[in-house]
């Protein structure tokens, strides 16, 4: 079978569903071993830092759930867009399973930052343009759960959900770009594809191990609810 | 990195609470959201027999 046909084929929930099921286990796996490795080098592998002291070890899971809070957005988002202009079934239960985990890596990412900004800037909160941006994309993940879980009518509550998944897509740059738009408090990327990495390298594979295991852990939990979506639904 | 001895490494240079209380709220909500997933699941599957 031809591959577009093939994913014609996986478009459907009913041959999707073992699909997905045998992916959530991989990836479960392989998130559990890499969030292993990457706790093992955070804590047992990388130095001290010279300005921060030991309080900069909030990086390994800060930078990995601010990415995927903001990349899980995009990924909700182009599902959302899909189902609602193709109209297929399987595209608006991936956003509805992908929105739950969005949320709290997006609430782990402000509660880390928190507990990081008290001891390195001095306040737990600051109305700083990275930092806005960011609670404002967990008000748009809580609001597209909240509209989607307020409508009765599934298709109508796929709509909704989808026409508020995508026009909140424009914060995502905003977050993204706020510390070169704005004068932040919040520092600059850490870690850019055209400049070397401003930190030493056992804390960049430290943060790089962690980045991936909640990559993989955001895709086991996403199949895993799709699955019950699936058989909620059908 | 060579911790002198488990104290020292929950102390982790005296920012323990900051350094905990991040890795600690994080885990608790990945437990929540596992627990949650696995309630839903079970719910799901009994719900699809019936």
């Amino acid at each position: 079978m031809s591959t577009a046909v093939k994913w014609f084929w996986f478009a459907s929930p009913q041959t999707f569903y073992p699909l997905a099921g045998k992916i959530a286990w991989a990836s479960a796996i392989g998130a559990a071993a890499l969030a292993a490795a990457g706790l093992y080098v955070g804590f047992f592998v990388a130095p001290t830092d010279a300005q921060q002291g030991e309080a900069y070890r909030i990086i390994f899971i800060h930078v990995g759930a601010a990415w995927m809070s903001m990349f899980l957005y995009v990924v909700m988002a182009f599902w959302a867009a899909i189902g609602l202009a193709f109209n297929t079934r399987l595209s608006a239960m991936m956003a509805s399973a992908i929105a739950p985990t969005g949320a709290m890596f997006t609430f782990v990412a402000l509660w880390t930052g928190a507990l990081w900004g008290r001891p390195t800037w001095g306040a737990y909160w600051v109305w700083d343009a990275r930092l806005t941006s960011e609670l404002i994309l967990l008000f748009l993940y809580l609001g597209f759960m909240a509209l989607q879980a307020a409508i009765d009518d599934r298709r109508r509550a796929d709509r909704a959900g989808a026409l508020l998944a995508i026009v909140g897509v424009v914060n995502v740059p905003i977050i993204y770009y706020s510390v070169q738009w704005w004068n932040t408090l919040h520092q600059g990327a850490s870690v850019s594809l055209t400049k070397a990495p401003s930190m030493a390298s056992t804390m960049l594979t430290g943060m790089l191990l962690m980045a991936l295991a909640f990559w993989l852990y955001s895709i086991a939990a996403s199949l895993v609810r799709v699955r019950c979506i699936i058989r909620e639904r059908e | 990195m060579n911790w002198g001895g488990w104290s020292q490494f929950w102390a982790m240079g005296g920012y323990g609470f900051y350094v905990w209380g991040s890795y600690g709220v994080m885990a608790l909500a990945i437990a929540l959201e596992i627990w949650l997933l696995a309630r839903r699941a079970r719910r799901s599957a009994e719900a699809a027999k019936s």
